[in-house]
């Protein structure tokens, strides 16, 4: 029998740039057999900026503002990994009392980028109300980084060697009261989401994704925590006094979408509680270490990684002896986890890839950089 | 920009003195000795040049051609399982121009090491593809950047920058304002992005 165009099973569909669920500029381009996905590639770089570059031809402290510009929901997750990796570079320490803050504010921060998650990645899937919910307590925490240092969303909360900023009156109030409300509003979420019946069906056993693979992958973060790997770069490698604090790392076995929901939802729940411990421990003294207004740090080169709500946040930073880095390599976990969302989506059905992408976390201006 | 491409055409300042390195000063790292160098050691005699400590954090130096092997190496038989990154670093003054850095990370071991190796210009390096793969996309920002070609990488293009792109901004001779004007124009339809 002759062939006709009804034998062809293979569709190629684009989807994106401009699309809800790609969470900012992502095109992908599915290749479908029906309603299966049997491949996927991830077409990257529409908000390239240069930020290495930029790092490049900018002096070491002016370029510390430009890192919360590229994962703009934990900016200050972004801003502590730089400072680490210029301290460790300068071989200095911040204070202990700049340390504590920072755990704060980086916890706080965790929490705000989880909250968006789950609101956008609810909203992805057909439940309209968490968003409204998430926003209401992000507003806090983001409340609360003004108050601080003037800025909501790009922070820029820390210098090199501290912070330049002391805590405000009535800063150790507001995040008790914040820490206080946001336990039940959590219960709240998991009461609307958790045991909902279409939550489940929509997540379980969705863009599955072992041990192995994250590890075949680079895939960190919750990803590899939902996958069984009890590893949290905090505890393994503890940086900025972790190592003083008493919390769990969150993990589940199968690895699949309702898990990294889980692992997300009890993480928030271990930041509160990190939280409070670090409200504990805030000591009068010092917020900057003795570091030099020009900073030039010896030749050499240094790699220093953080817990981001994302992953492990990197950067490898080479220095020539100059007031200006030779060389900024930001490792994003963003960038690395969403290359396994073509092994996640290969065999799923297309409406699954929404929630595939939603629920690797990106965010766009980390992946392009 | 006035001549984006001129930076191929400088004539190399004839490798003026090689051993003399202009740098004042050089990383002050000290030798990095135990169990894991002294099985590297014995495995890669000739191709591994130097294993180095600085502000705590452990590198060795090895031959372009050696690392493929170490790498695997280092994932089967001493659990350095997950590869944490891969960049590249220009030096154009010196006559092997780049250097690539592969940071591994031990779940194991909660151990990381850098393994660095020097490439010249228009050197083709072997992908780490097969041993661990998320260096695809590693690599393909690599070439993006650089210009540094991976062989037997199974899709070799550009990533973050748009595929008829000329240039690698990444390289020190690529001007920060620079552009591919002829990029822009034809697809963008404006005389210039500045």
């Amino acid at each position: 029998m002759a062939q006709t165009f009804l034998d062809s099973t293979e569709l190629v569909l684009n989807m994106g740039p401009q699309h809800p669920s790609t969470h900012g500029v992502l095109r992908v381009i599915l290749k479908l057999d029906g309603e299966k996905v049997t491949g996927t590639e991830c077409v990257v770089g529409y908000l390239h900026r240069g930020v290495e570059k930029i790092a490049e031809n900018r002096t070491y402290a002016q370029f510390a503002p430009y890192v919360d510009r590229m994962d703009y929901v934990a900016s200050v997750s972004n801003g502590l990994g730089y400072c680490l990796a210029v301290e460790k570079l300068l071989n200095v320490e911040a204070p202990p009392r700049a340390q504590v803050v920072r755990v704060i504010l980086t916890e706080l921060n965790r929490i705000a980028s989880h909250l968006i998650w789950l609101g956008t990645h609810a909203l992805d899937l057909g439940a309209i109300t968490p968003l409204f919910y998430v926003m209401r307590e992000r507003e806090d925490i983001l409340n609360i980084y003004e108050k601080y240092c003037g800025a909501r969303l790009t922070t820029h909360a820390f210098r090199i060697g501290g912070l330049q900023y002391d805590l405000y009156d009535g800063f150790e109030e507001e995040v008790k009261r914040f820490c206080d409300i946001i336990g039940p509003r959590v219960d709240e979420y998991e009461e609307l989401l958790t045991g909902n019946r279409i939550w489940i069906a929509r997540l379980t056993n969705v863009g599955v994704l072992n041990a192995e693979d994250c590890k075949a992958y680079g895939v960190t973060g919750p990803l590899l925590r939902a996958a069984g790997v009890k590893w949290d770069l905090r505890k393994a490698q503890p940086y900025s006094g972790y190592q003083h604090y008493d919390f769990e790392i969150p993990t589940r076995a199968n690895g699949d979408s309702y898990d990294r929901y889980i692992v997300r939802v009890q993480e928030m729940r271990q930041a509160v509680r990190i939280v409070r411990q670090a409200l504990d421990r805030i000591e009068p003294g010092p917020i900057m270490a003795k570091v030099a207004k020009v900073i030039k740090p010896p030749v050499g080169e240094a790699y220093v990684s953080i817990e981001a709500p994302k992953g492990e946040l990197g950067y490898f930073v080479v220095s020539d002896g100059s007031t200006q880095p030779y060389r900024v390599r930001v490792r994003p976990p963003s960038f690395i986890n969403l290359q396994a969302v073509d092994r996640m989506a290969r065999g799923s059905l297309i409406a699954d890839v929404c929630a595939i992408i939603g629920t690797i976390d990106i965010v766009l201006g980390e992946v392009d950089r | 920009m006035a001549d984006p491409q001129n930076a191929e055409a400088k004539p190399k300042p004839a490798a003026a003195p090689p051993a003399a390195p202009k740098a004042p000063a050089s990383m002050a790292a000290t030798p990095w000795e135990d169990e894991l160098t002294r099985r590297l050691a014995e495995q890669y005699p000739d191709q591994i040049t130097e294993f180095s400590t600085y502000l705590g954090q452990s590198f060795l130096v090895a031959k372009p051609a050696a690392v493929v092997s170490i790498v695997e190496f280092l994932k089967l038989e001493a659990d350095f399982d997950y590869l944490a990154d891969l960049t590249a670093v220009d030096y154009p003054k010196r006559s092997e121009r780049f250097d690539l850095v592969y940071i591994l990370y031990s779940f194991a071991r909660n151990e990381r090491i850098r393994i660095k190796t020097r490439i010249a210009d228009g050197e083709k390096i072997e992908s780490v593809v097969g041993v661990h793969l998320t260096a695809n996309w590693l690599e393909r920002e690599v070439y993006d950047m650089f210009g540094i070609e991976f062989a037997n990488h199974p899709d070799l293009k550009r990533i973050l920058m748009p595929d008829g792109w000329e240039g690698h901004p990444l390289r020190k001779d690529y001007g920060i304002l620079q552009m591919d004007n002829r990029w822009v124009k034809e697809n963008l339809g404006i005389e210039s992005g500045q």
